[in-house]
């Protein structure tokens, strides 16, 4: 069996959103450790002034997504182990979005996609109404169960090429949330949801060539959710002609 | 880029164009046994007013389907927005549509 080295080498994006390069690290070689951890590593042991970001460490608060070897991942949750080439691994911020400093990306862009594709929630009742019975089995209820794990991490807002392409793109992750609240029966905004993803950056820039689920750490399938878009825009499309 | 009166502009061409391809198709088959000839061609479509509108809503619908792809394509790729854009469109629409108005007229005046 092959000797496992004592230490990786460690390829850190440094600079911000003018410029910037690789930096190399040299980091311990421990058997179970994250990328994350090589990252807080490098900032606790040889650069203070290293720049992320993190909370939650358990890959529920999707603030710690990097590009690690090229490819989009959630750190927190992602073993050196799994993605270590040659010894090797390079770590950078996320693309498709603006770099703050070192590897914390500006993600308002993001979430103001979020909001423009009234990935939000319209209410039909007040609290004074007497809570409505779901039936968790129902088709509507189960297209939007479909999306509901998101973490907005990013992960695959990085990984769309329309969205590098296309700036004004709303991207996966915001129409998968579209989708959702359009199949939400307790929801009251669905033209204003079919309207808001008809638009210049709307739905139907999507290729359909799923990079956002083959990324998604939460194996969600935002292409599936924007292709039901696609179909209830084309629907309500024709209605609205054949009134007006 | 790419609103929902383009995608549906796209699609219903893309529709209309599904058939008239296999019937292209269907009749270049049939058209080739025992040889071909332009006379034998133009015989058949010279005057014809079937010929007529397969061709010209064939036409019609490629310069809009093509128009629209190459739309994409370009401003994707090259980054064309906003007027440029616009005017890119139209001039692909407007150049496929003269070129394919001139071929069908060709064949079907007498
Ligand atoms: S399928 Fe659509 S949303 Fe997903 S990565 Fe491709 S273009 Fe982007
Ligand atoms: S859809 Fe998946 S990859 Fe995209 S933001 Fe949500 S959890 Fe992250
Ligand atoms: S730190 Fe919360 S998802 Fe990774």
């Amino acid at each position: 069996m092959k000797a496992t080295p004592d230490t990786l080498t460690v390829s850190v994006w440094r600079g911000a959103e003018s410029g910037g390069s690789f930096e190399s690290f040299e980091v311990p070689n421990f058997e179970s450790q994250t990328i994350l951890d090589i990252v807080a590593w490098i900032q606790q042991n040889s650069d203070p002034t290293l720049t992320y970001r993190y909370a939650c460490r358990v890959g529920m608060c999707g603030s710690c997504a990097m590009m690690v070897n090229g490819v989009p991942r959630w750190t927190c949750r992602t073993h050196v182990q799994k993605v270590v080439q040659d010894n090797r691994v390079e770590i950078a911020p996320l693309r498709n979005l603006p770099v703050i400093k070192d590897l914390a990306t500006d993600m308002d862009p993001f979430f103001d996609k979020w909001i423009a594709a009234e990935g939000l929630h319209h209410p039909t009742k007040s609290r004074h109404d007497p809570i409505e019975q779901i039936n968790p089995e129902s088709a509507a209820r189960v297209e939007a169960a479909s999306g509901i794990e998101c973490i907005n991490c990013s992960v695959c807002y990085a990984a769309c090429d329309t969205v590098a392409n296309n700036p004004d793109y709303l991207g996966p992750a915001a129409l998968q949330r579209a989708w959702t609240v359009y199949n939400d029966s307790k929801d009251a905004g669905r033209q204003q949801v079919l309207d808001a993803v008809s638009g210049v950056g709307g739905c139907h820039n999507c290729h359909s060539q799923g990079s956002c689920a083959v990324h998604c750490p939460n194996d969600l399938n935002p292409m599936k959710a924007i292709a039901g878009l696609k179909r209830a825009t084309a629907t309500s499309f024709f209605r609205k002609g054949s009134r007006t | 880029m790419m609103d929902i009166r383009l995608y549906m502009l796209q699609r219903i061409s893309a529709l209309i164009m599904a058939p008239l391809t296999l019937g292209h198709i269907a009749v270049m088959i049939y058209a080739i046994q025992g040889g071909l000839s332009a006379d034998e061609i133009l015989g058949r479509t010279q005057g014809s007013v079937f010929w007529f509108l397969f061709y010209g809503s064939f036409v019609a619908a490629v310069s809009i389907h093509a128009a629209i792809g190459l739309r994409v394509i370009v401003s994707e790729w090259l980054g064309l927005r906003g007027m440029v854009l616009t005017v890119f469109g139209w001039a692909v629409f407007l150049v496929l549509l003269a070129m394919g108005a001139q071929a069908v007229l060709a064949v079907t005046q007498t």
